[in-house]
């Protein structure tokens, strides 16, 4: 048996119609609070370019291919951490007013307070 | 065998992976399920570089002598990189975002370049759609690495003013066409019949270096506050890039990742381009700004200074205030003295709320964030059509480091370079106080009615100085109470 993935002419074009469609819509519905963040996580996701960055170096054989492909798994890697750290740092500093709220104002109340006294 | 189990594994985990990016982007949809989206995310990514390395069973006999090294350097390179770009997207200040995302979107585009160069060097791509598809994504991902850098450099303060020179259209259309010539020469030379006269090594190069220069030309005279443009467009760019090298290695899960970010890259870029009345074209091709040569009609009314501490205490008496922040505020590491304030008003019964520009700051949503990171719940943040009927009824509408944005001249002056452009109606406000370093113009250079309006006061001074001399005077208030 052969898993090897072969794709050619026409259904490559319909990975990319299909792809293209599911990144219209999904991204469609990202509110533009979250831009920012969306912006670093697709740019995190295309960082998969560094799976093939690899299958490029494990194939490589003149010492030109070696480095070049040295080259594409060092961007591709540095494009995929970088772009995960930014966008994860980001995304946790998001927080709805409704607890934290709550606490603000007693802060505040004891800051007037410690002020009096 | 081994080689058979290891194909079926990198397939069954770069299915996964495929389903884990689109599920994880899908799940940002809400500030409530986004970090675990990116997390999902981040579990396909890890999945797919480990399976990756079972690519070693099956590499071609040629390649097999070189393997243990080839290895080795994988790991170095996904060590080093990955840790220098994880350390510095952990180090980096949040006001540098901007110019990290542009720096990591080009090292992907410089990585889709890289992969297509081995393929075009070690002549792994035998058929002319092979070959025709390699060479679009090289040039699309060179064009992404050169320009991402530029607008890095731009963003960080490196490239102080955009440079423009006479003819730079004519000059870009020409290296774009020297690009075209050169890959359509590579093309031909080794699907036709006839003998070609520059070596192909040559050829690739040249190919190379006449992209990355377009990238640079074509990024170049592009000023900062188009900068949330650009960003998404390298975005898409890069994904697609990295779509077409996909074909190119037949791994469906970067066709797949491509093409989605390509297509959300291509869908920001339309919103940025909408949000600033502008067609994509025109912030890439004009020089906005510099080149307008616009009479502006007299303007009545004056310019009315007032203390930072006099506007403050009068947003303690309002009962209503919304906040304009803008890339002044950035500039100003301002957001956290602005939270506090905000807070203080909020302590006093004062109705607060934030309104943002699709376009304020230098890249999509960077206020958003900003004003996230001073701790600014994010129910309190609205979007310009959510909030742009309440400024009639609000009290005082505070625009710190705003500009173009607040400018009415979009709303009634025809002749005006931003009409039609959508604003926040600051101006519509009872009151309106403006924080500003000085009497400069906005980016578009041209005088804003909105500062001489007969209900507006200008508050001079850097956003972060300022604030603190609201707070202090709102404080006061509290003293003068107590005693």
């Amino acid at each position: 048996m052969d898993f090897q993935i072969s794709i050619t002419g026409f259904v490559a074009l319909y990975i990319f119609m299909l792809a293209a469609f599911a990144g219209w819509v999904i991204i469609g519905g990202v509110p533009a609070i979250l831009h920012t963040p969306l912006m670093s996580g697709s740019n995190f996701v295309h960082g998969i370019v560094v799976v093939g960055g690899i299958f490029a170096l494990l194939n490589a054989v003149t010492v030109q291919e070696q480095v070049i492909g040295f080259f594409a798994v060092l961007l591709g890697a540095g494009n995929a951490a970088g772009g995960y750290a930014v966008t994860d740092r980001m995304l946790a500093m998001f927080q709805v007013s409704a607890p934290k709220k709550k606490h603000a104002k007693s802060d505040n109340v004891k800051v007037v307070h410690a002020k009096k006294g | 065998m081994l080689a058979m189990i290891s194909q079926l594994t990198i397939g069954l985990v770069d299915l996964a992976a495929a389903f884990l990016f689109m599920y994880g982007l899908l799940r940002m949809a809400s500030p409530v399920t986004a970090p675990s989206g990116i997390f999902v995310a981040g579990l396909g990514m890890v999945g797919a570089v480990l399976a990756s390395f079972l690519y070693a069973f099956s590499v071609s006999a040629a390649a097999a002598p070189h393997l243990p090294l080839n290895i080795a350097l994988a790991l170095i390179a996904l060590v080093i990189g990955g840790g220098a770009a994880w350390w510095s997207g952990r180090k980096v200040a949040l006001t540098a975002m901007p110019q990290m995302v542009a720096l990591y979107n080009g090292m992907g585009g410089g990585a889709a370049g890289a992969i297509a160069a081995v393929q075009l060097f070690g002549n792994k791509a035998p058929g002319a759609t092979e070959l025709v598809v390699t060479l679009i994504g090289a040039l699309i991902g060179a064009v992404s690495l050169s320009g991402s850098l530029i607008a890095w450099a731009k963003l960080d303060g490196v490239i102080k003013n955009p440079l423009r020179v006479r003819g730079q259209q004519a000059i870009n259309g020409l290296v774009m066409l020297a690009t075209l010539a050169v890959g359509g020469y590579m093309v031909f030379a080794a699907h036709g019949n006839a003998e070609s006269a520059i070596a192909m090594p040559e050829l690739i190069y040249l190919f190379f270096a006449c992209a990355l220069v377009f990238g640079v030309l074509m990024t170049l005279p592009i000023g900062g506050a188009d900068m949330p443009v650009v960003i998404s467009i390298y975005n898409a760019f890069t994904g697609l890039a990295v779509g077409l090298e996909g074909f190119v290695l037949q791994n469906p899960a970067l066709m797949i990742a491509g093409m989605v970010v390509g297509a959300a890259g291509l869908l920001l870029t339309l919103l940025m381009a909408k949000a600033m009345n502008r067609s994509v074209s025109n912030v890439i091709f004009t020089n906005f700004g510099a080149t307008t040569k616009h009479k502006q009609g007299a303007i009545r009314g004056e310019l009315k200074p007032m203390a930072p501490g006099d506007a403050g205490i009068a947003m303690r008496y309002a009962s209503s205030v919304i906040i304009v922040p803008g890339y002044g505020l950035a500039v100003a590491q301002g957001q956290q003295k602005l939270y506090e304030f905000v807070k203080l008003l909020q302590a006093g019964g004062v109705g607060v709320k934030f309104a943002v520009h699709p376009v304020a700051g230098r890249m999509p949503g960077q206020m958003d964030v900003l004003l996230a990171e001073a701790g600014v719940p994010y129910d309190l943040i609205f979007q310009l059509e959510d909030i742009n009927e309440e400024f009639s009824s609000t009290d005082i509408a505070l625009v710190i480091g705003a500009n173009d944005v607040v400018n009415p001249a979009a709303r009634t002056d025809k002749s005006s370079p931003i009409f039609g452009m959508p604003i926040l109606n600051a101006d519509k406000a009872k009151k309106v106080f403006v924080v500003k370093r000085g009497e400069g113009k906005g980016y578009a250079g041209i005088v804003n009615e909105l500062f001489y309006g007969d209900n507006c006061n200008m508050v001079y001074g850097d956003a972060q100085a300022v604030l603190i001399k609201m707070i202090e005077a709102v404080r006061g208030l509290h003293f003068q109470a107590a005693a």
